[in-house]
């Protein structure tokens, strides 16, 4: 077990040095530079900045210098937000992203899984075609058209909820975000659920609970659910790289400060370690999560062994 | 099954019955799928609101009114017809005439107008330099010209979904904006179709440690995270919308290659494929006769739900302030501007939205119905 969670994390090594490679040079081979401005430094100052930054080597030394910091575990300093260091800034925005992504997954994990069950078990019925429409509305409706309208809703027309900031991540700041980045994956999930549910249920081993007696609530939540959210945990990898991108426009539109706003500043701004900072991120967030998906699969599936 | 009736007419009759190709029947299944009918009818109208709307539309999509600036939305015409005469009224307040009386007469204003000296007849320049009236006349002047009747053209515009901060017509920009989203959708799943098909059916077709290769570039560029990509790709490529969104097409082309490569697989040790090869046709030949158009189902499942994605992909970016530049304009950019004006126009977010989710669900409803028709295993 542990000598393959460590294999896992060896085999991904190649993955991101290959990913860093190339948003390292594709960074660089986009025209503009992270001292452009409307009007241009004199030419001295330019000449330091970039000597300060070591943006006057050769691109392939630059490149050796990224990585031996990184080996390092030194991000770099961040170009345009001064004084900082990526560790600096992505140390203040991921705990917030972390948080809102987590919220929306537990949230879309509980609403998704009682959706889907409840239309499993009463197929084909008004109720199972509402959640369907309802799936196919929530996939449908992109994230950066149910931000603003629960905002201009919820915010401005009822005030019951603030329509943005973060407040120091109080509930009712965290509740339009949550909802907003939960939407889709409620509606993946609760799809996936419905699937696999009405397939479980027409299976050998809850016909035997049946047989033996056991409670209805029993045999669903114990025995059919168990091989019911196996394809939901295997979604779970490709959702979590999903929250993390949806959190762009979910932090632009209600101004929470995570990760989300560094990456889109720091690309139109060509702060090139800030964005480097944040795709080394996001890659090992999806690694991580893939590698969890896979043991908890073992964990729940008996018949998936890791040797 | 009943797609496949035994008591047709023809057959009652004795004569031969013609076989229902593929597409026939898909086509059949699919005129059964309500939904995707309704989608298809509400796409033609799409397509027909994208083509000929900017053209059809009274306003120009650029055409800005600094007199309606951000109005809402409204069947009735601007100016109100109770605003006319206050609006005359202070405008003539420049002439220092002394207005005896004042009408509005359907789109004609009529004023008579008298002053204690003489009148100069250049003094309805001011009327004319207001938006609203056009073409004002002296109809009457008194003996001594110290009173005129002078008339003038209102000009009345509707707006139907309201004006936008700049005072430029919604409507327009919207009919403009289904336009780019269209156009892009086309451009952009085309790139991806060709890339796709074409690094696909090759990996597959060739094998061995070329296909290992091929797909293993396929595997690291999914590894990237996507987002980052294509706003690489659009700082990379400028602002130019057209190239824009070839670079968009060149990022969504690897589910497509996958898709092809499986089906490539497969084909390979089919009969057809080895007579093929065995009578001597080229490796490019058996690809373009053989392989390809026998793909040619899941593609185009695939495609028409690749063409939403890509929609939504530019209206992400848009959205982001990264795509189309003003003064043209894309559903993401009136949806942002309208989330940043929601709180005195919310008509701005509204409508905008609506366009694109009604897009994006009858795409997506089409897709669906057509992989119900085309893949009958699904069923």
């Amino acid at each position: 077990m542990l000598a393959y969670v460590l294999r896992r994390l060896f085999g991904a090594i190649p993955t991101l040095f290959v990913i860093i490679t190339l948003s390292f040079f594709l960074m660089r081979i986009a025209p503009g530079g992270p001292f452009d401005r409307e009007r241009a430094l004199e030419a001295k100052v330019l000449e330091n900045l970039n000597r300060v930054f070591h943006l006057d080597r050769p691109l392939w030394e630059q490149y050796l210098y990224y990585l031996g910091n990184l080996a390092r575990g030194d991000l770099g300093p961040s170009f345009i937000y001064r004084d900082f260091s990526v560790q600096q800034l992505l140390g203040s925005g991921l705990p917030i992203s972390i948080q809102l992504g987590a919220s929306a997954l537990l949230l879309a994990l509980l609403i998704g899984s009682v959706l889907g069950t409840i239309a499993a078990l009463r197929q084909n019925s008004w109720i199972d075609y509402g959640v369907t429409a309802v799936a196919t509305f929530g996939i449908t409706v992109p994230n950066f058209v149910v931000a603003p309208l629960l905002s201009l809703i919820f915010g401005v027309w009822l005030s019951l909820l603030p329509a943005g900031g973060w407040g120091n991540g109080g509930p009712a700041n965290m509740l339009l975000p949550v909802i907003t980045l939960a939407l889709p994956q409620v509606a993946i999930i609760a799809r996936l659920i419905r699937g696999s549910m009405i397939e479980a249920l027409r299976s050998d081993h809850v016909r035997t609970a049946r047989a033996y007696g056991l409670p209805a609530r029993m045999v669903v939540i114990v025995h059919a659910m168990r091989a019911a959210c196996l394809p939901v945990v295997s979604y779970l990898g490709p959702a979590a790289a999903a929250l993390l991108t949806g959190s762009v426009v979910v932090e632009t539109i209600f101004g929470l400060p995570g990760i989300g706003r560094y990456f889109v500043q720091g690309a139109l701004n060509r702060d090139y370690t800030l964005v480097m900072g944040t795709v080394i991120i996001i890659a090992v967030f999806v690694v991580v999560f893939n590698l969890i998906v896979d043991l908890l699969y073992a964990a729940l599936d008996p018949r998936v062994r890791y040797d | 099954m009943t797609d496949i009736a035994t008591n047709t007419p023809e057959l009652a009759a004795g004569t031969a019955v013609k076989g229902r190709s593929l597409w026939a029947t898909a086509l059949m299944r699919l005129r059964r799928n309500k939904a995707a009918m309704v989608s298809l009818l509400i796409l033609i109208l799409y397509i027909f609101a994208g083509i000929s709307g900017p053209m059809l539309s009274p306003h120009h999509y650029a055409t800005v009114y600094p007199e309606y600036v951000r109005v809402p939305a409204s069947l009735e015409a601007y100016p109100r017809a109770e605003e006319i005469i206050p609006q005359a009224e202070s405008v003539l307040t420049r002439t220092r005439l002394q207005i005896d009386a004042i009408e509005v007469n359907g789109n004609t204003l009529h004023v008579e107008a008298s002053s204690e000296r003489e009148i100069d007849p250049r003094m309805t320049r001011y009327l004319e330099r207001s938006d609203i009236f056009s073409n004002v006349r002296i109809v009457e002047t008194s003996g001594d010209s110290r009173s005129v009747v002078m008339e003038a053209d209102v000009e009345r515009l509707r707006f139907l979904f309201g004006t936008d901060a700049n005072g430029r017509d919604l409507l327009a920009r919207i009919l403009v904006s289904i336009r780019i989203s269209l156009m892009i959708g086309a451009l952009a799943t085309g790139v991806a179709l060709i890339i796709g098909v074409a690094w696909g059916a090759t990996a597959g077709f060739l094998g061995g440690r070329v296909d290992n290769v091929m797909m293993r570039v396929v595997d690291v560029l999914y590894a990237l995270p996507f987002t980052f990509f294509a706003i690489l790709l659009v700082v990379f490529f400028g602002r130019n919308v057209v190239l824009m969104f070839v670079a968009v097409g060149a990022v969504e082309w690897l589910d497509m290659a996958r898709i092809v490569r499986g089906q490539t697989i497969s084909l390979r040790r089919r009969e057809f494929v080895q007579a093929a090869e065995a009578l001597g046709v080229s490796s490019g030949g058996i690809l373009r006769r053989h392989i390809i158009p026998n793909t040619l189902g899941p593609v185009i499942i695939y495609m028409t739900l690749l063409i939403p994605k890509v929609i939504l992909l530019e209206s992400f970016l848009s959205f982001l302030g990264l795509g189309v530049q003003e003064p043209l304009t894309s559903l993401g950019v009136l949806i942002s501007e309208g989330a940043r004006n929601m709180r005195s126009a919310p008509y701005m977010l509204i409508y905008p939205s609506i366009a694109l989710t009604l897009l994006l669900f009858s795409l997506n409803f089409l897709g669906d119905g057509l992989r119900d028709a085309l893949d009958p295993r699904d069923r």
